[in-house]
């Protein structure tokens, strides 16, 4: 039940929101390559994403093979099988993640969503992209360098980052650190964009807390995403001043292979500091918009409003604000000084709140709702169970004393891999489905989405649930084999197998998706302007796909906020945003 | 990391009163109808998305430089530290980076009030001055190289050149904006059209004159007292 107060008697304020400028394309090549419309920057930030993304799925085929079947694969050895695990790692946060939320959904949703014809600085949002696609296109061309990619692990953690014992010592690590520095810069000019979309180009109408749930969760983390990459471009900038003039920024004294290199009383903790000071935001760089959207979905599939708003959003803003004073406790076993441990364990379990707080909202909206069970909402419903299971393994991780043993093992690989791996992907993928009919005009096939549902979330369970009791049997990660251990069963070992066959299915049935993505783009249903019956203005638009500029002649007028469903008295189940009130017979 | 903390305390404080005056606290979704609401004419007329853009800008590279100092601190206490004798040049620089702020800051003036030719001769004062900061950082680089304080070695040494490069190279930037200006202010007659302009340079120019005063105590070694001003201000 919504509590509506209509008032018809107060006056229609003069405040206008002034028209943008807008760039009007002339050739092929500005309109679909170097194009300045969001909507055609977001696709490309999609497509690049994936396509990166796809590789990091085969990497992580890599890993999982040599870790069942050792020494089976010829070609990889332990440099390549290090090689794997950072590049899956990265790729995977960074260039995958970060790059698909932000520069793909936000680009497409922010300015419909909020009723603008497009970002506010659309050049600026054009280099983004390109930008973007160099750092990218750096970071896959270190495999064709001597050496090939770094093997540092995805943290980079130096002394042993930069020296000539890891895999990638001569060229993969500088490749590495520049195309991070260009990712971020390239970023900035992205999230500037968003951030000052969602400030200044909201339609008439459209205050604060009247915009969607993904606005918020998107705008939040471009903030968040802000004020937390400074700390990797620091990182990256000192890492590669020690790796290229020999500077001692984070390089101790050391001795390699008898001798003694040039560093002097750098300090690796530093750089550790740097890196998670950036590495922990990241986290909710990913989460925030998957929150968004999640609560999007839920809401249009289970015709209800969601729950409690307003908690909704000050959640979102708690955890950004919380998020960027967690960092430590990514190192705990750095032997900082204790008092800092207690800080960052009371930091860390207090951001638990406002997300459970989520959780319960959600469940609360899906409470006697009128639940379709279509795709989007099975990868919604999907996302709510992984989150919560991969959200509580925090909660023991985020005790000093817990984490200490547990620390290193498989058992911190599928907590990570739970929370900010399937989660997210869950929820792109959900995203996907539900946002496709804007984007292309047709539907994507439902039958195969329920397939491609099932065995990529049943499947990803068979692949880390398992992974935590390997995990508290202290079976180590980042090992590239095992060897004699007493402390490890046999039957780990079969487990093991079990968890790779299962890689393998779920990362085949993937197929199953780009299939349904692209034989849809033609053979789809047509899907009409608003196929769910969503009430958010993006499915407003006068076209669909919404051309250049999104909204035609005059910019939306709102009026409610996004989640009108089954508002009591009312004709339909859902009100638009953009649709005058009706009382009575008369629409003022 | 106590300048983070004063660092963050102040962006949460610009952002919470921002969200504030725009209505976060506001229950808009429980009313249907239209709200009196446009981001431009609000409740800060003179906010134009380009401000809020550099302003979000400047937040970011502030962040950049705050971790920066965090970490000058941090590896400062290692016993191979030992803060080189600065070159003299470096108080000339600091002098012209000075210059070059109040001069954008009198075009901004006159622009308000369309005296064109006043206009472009602070615009190209602004330019000189900070070209002329630009080759004396250079050139107290060469100094130091002459005198045997190689980037390599000393850490605090480094760090000089760390924070110079970096410092020079936001400045780079903004003299790509500044020279967009000039070229504009010489198109346009009217002072009046180009004021939003160097208004944006002018707020670009004293946040560089601000981060290098900062970095400047540091490279004298008056950092500490730094320190201990923010470790009061959270106090």
């Amino acid at each position: 039940m919504t509590d509506i107060i209509i008032k018809p008697d107060k006056q229609v304020p003069p405040a206008e929101v002034p028209e943008m400028e807008l760039f009007h394309s002339h050739s092929w090549w500005t309109t679909y390559v170097f194009s300045q419309d969001a909507k055609v920057i977001a696709i490309q930030y999609a497509a690049t994403a994936i396509s990166i993304g796809v590789l990091a799925l085969i990497l992580s085929w890599i890993i999982r093979i040599q870790l069942a079947f050792p020494g089976a694969v010829s070609f990889i050895d332990a440099q390549v099988y290090y090689q794997s695990v950072t590049m899956h790692g990265m790729i995977m946060v960074v260039y995958m993640l970060t790059a698909i939320l932000l520069g793909g959904f936000g680009n497409y949703l922010i300015p419909l969503m909020v009723g603008a014809r497009d970002m506010v600085f659309p050049f600026v949002n054009m280099l983004s992209y390109w930008i973007y696609l160099l750092a990218t296109l750096v970071l896959a061309s270190s495999y064709l360098v001597p050496g090939g990619p770094t093997g540092a692990g995805w943290t980079l953690y130096p002394p042993q980052s930069i020296l000539t014992g890891t895999p990638g010592y001569d060229c993969g690590i500088i490749m590495m650190l520049v195309s991070l520095i260009l990712f971020i810069v390239g970023f900035t000019m992205g999230g500037l964009n968003y951030v000052v979309t969602v400030l200044q180009a909201r339609a008439r109408g459209m205050t604060l807390m009247r915009m969607p749930l993904t606005v918020w969760g998107i705008f939040t983390a471009a903030v968040l995403a802000l004020l937390a990459f400074p700390g990797l471009f620091v990182a990256c900038v000192m890492l590669l001043l020690d790796r290229l003039l020999g500077t001692s920024f984070f390089m101790p004294s050391i001795v390699e292979f008898g001798e003694h290199k040039n560093y002097n009383g750098g300090s690796p903790i530093l750089f550790q500091h740097l890196f998670w000071f950036f590495g922990h935001p990241e986290v909710y760089i990913v989460a925030l918009p998957a929150f968004g959207v999640v609560s999007d979905i839920i809401s249009v599939h289970a015709r209800k409003n969601i729950f409690g708003y307003r908690m909704m959003v000050w959640a979102i803003v708690a955890i950004g604000v919380l998020s960027l004073v967690v960092w430590g406790h990514h190192m705990y076993v750095s032997g900082m000084d204790p008092t800092f441990g207690f800080f960052f364990a009371i930091t860390t379990l207090a951001i638990a709140v406002p997300t459970a707080l989520k959780v319960y909202n959600w469940v609360l909206t899906l409470w006697r709702a009128d639940i379709h069970f279509t795709t989007p909402m099975l990868f919604a419903l999907g996302f709510l169970v992984t989150f919560l299971n991969g959200g509580i393994t925090g909660l023991y991780l985020g005790n000093v004393i817990v984490d200490v043993p547990l620390s290193a093992t498989l058992f911190v690989v599928a907590h990570f891999h739970m929370v900010m791996g399937i989660a997210p992907v869950l929820v792109i993928f959900g995203a996907i489905y539900h946002w496709y009919p804007k984007i292309t005009g047709r539907m994507m096939n439902e039958t195969l989405g329920k397939l491609h549902f099932w065995i990529t979330f049943v499947g990803a369970y068979a692949i880390f649930f398992p992974m935590h009791y390997l995990g508290l049997l202290g079976m180590p990660r980042r090992f590239y084999e095992m060897g004699q251990t007493a402390f490890v069963p046999d039957s780990a070992h079969s487990l093991n197998i079990f968890i790779t066959v299962m890689a393998l299915v779920v990362g085949f049935a993937q197929f199953i998706f780009f299939y349904n993505l692209f034989h849809s783009l033609k053979h789809g249903k047509p899907s009409g302007g608003n196929p769910w019956r969503a009430a958010s203005l993006e499915w407003q638009t006068p076209e669909t796909p919404p051309g250049h500029g999104n909204w035609g002649e005059t910019l939306p007028v709102v009026y409610r906020w996004p989640y009108a469903y089954s508002v009591p008295g009312a004709d339909q189940d859902y009100l638009p945003q953009n649709m005058p009130p009706i009382i009575g017979e008369h629409i003022i | 990391m106590s300048i983070m903390g004063v660092f963050f305390l102040f962006i949460y404080s610009v952002m919470g009163l921002y969200l504030w005056q725009q209505g976060i606290l506001r229950s808009d979704w429980l009313k249907e109808g239209e709200i009196a609401y446009a981001p431009s004419s609000s409740n800060f007329p003179s906010l134009t998305p380009q401000k809020v853009g550099l302003l979000v800008f400047l937040s970011t590279a502030g962040c950049v430089f705050s971790l920066l100092i965090a970490a000058y601190f941090m590896r400062q206490g290692s016993p191979d530290w030992q803060l080189p004798e600065m070159p003299s040049i470096l108080w000339f620089n600091y002098f012209l980076l000075v210059v070059s702020s109040c001069s954008i800051q009198a075009a901004y003036y006159s622009a308000l009030k369309s005296r064109d030719t006043q206009l472009k001769s602070w615009l190209l004062v602004t330019g000189a001055s900070s070209l002329l900061f630009l080759i004396g950082q250079m050139a107290a680089a060469y100094e130091l190289q002459r005198l045997g304080v190689y980037t390599y070695g000393n850490p605090a040494a480094s760090f000089f050149y760390l924070f110079t490069t970096l410092h020079a190279c936001h400045l780079i930037g903004g003299l790509v904006a500044l020279f967009r200006t000039i070229r504009k202010s010489y198109q346009q007659a009217l002072g009046k059209l180009i004021a939003p302009s160097v208004e944006l340079c002018a707020i670009y120019w004293h946040f560089l004159l601000f981060i290098w005063t900062l970095l400047f105590l540091l490279l004298l070694g008056k950092g500490d007292a730094l320190g201990v001003i923010c470790r009061r201000v959270l106090a």
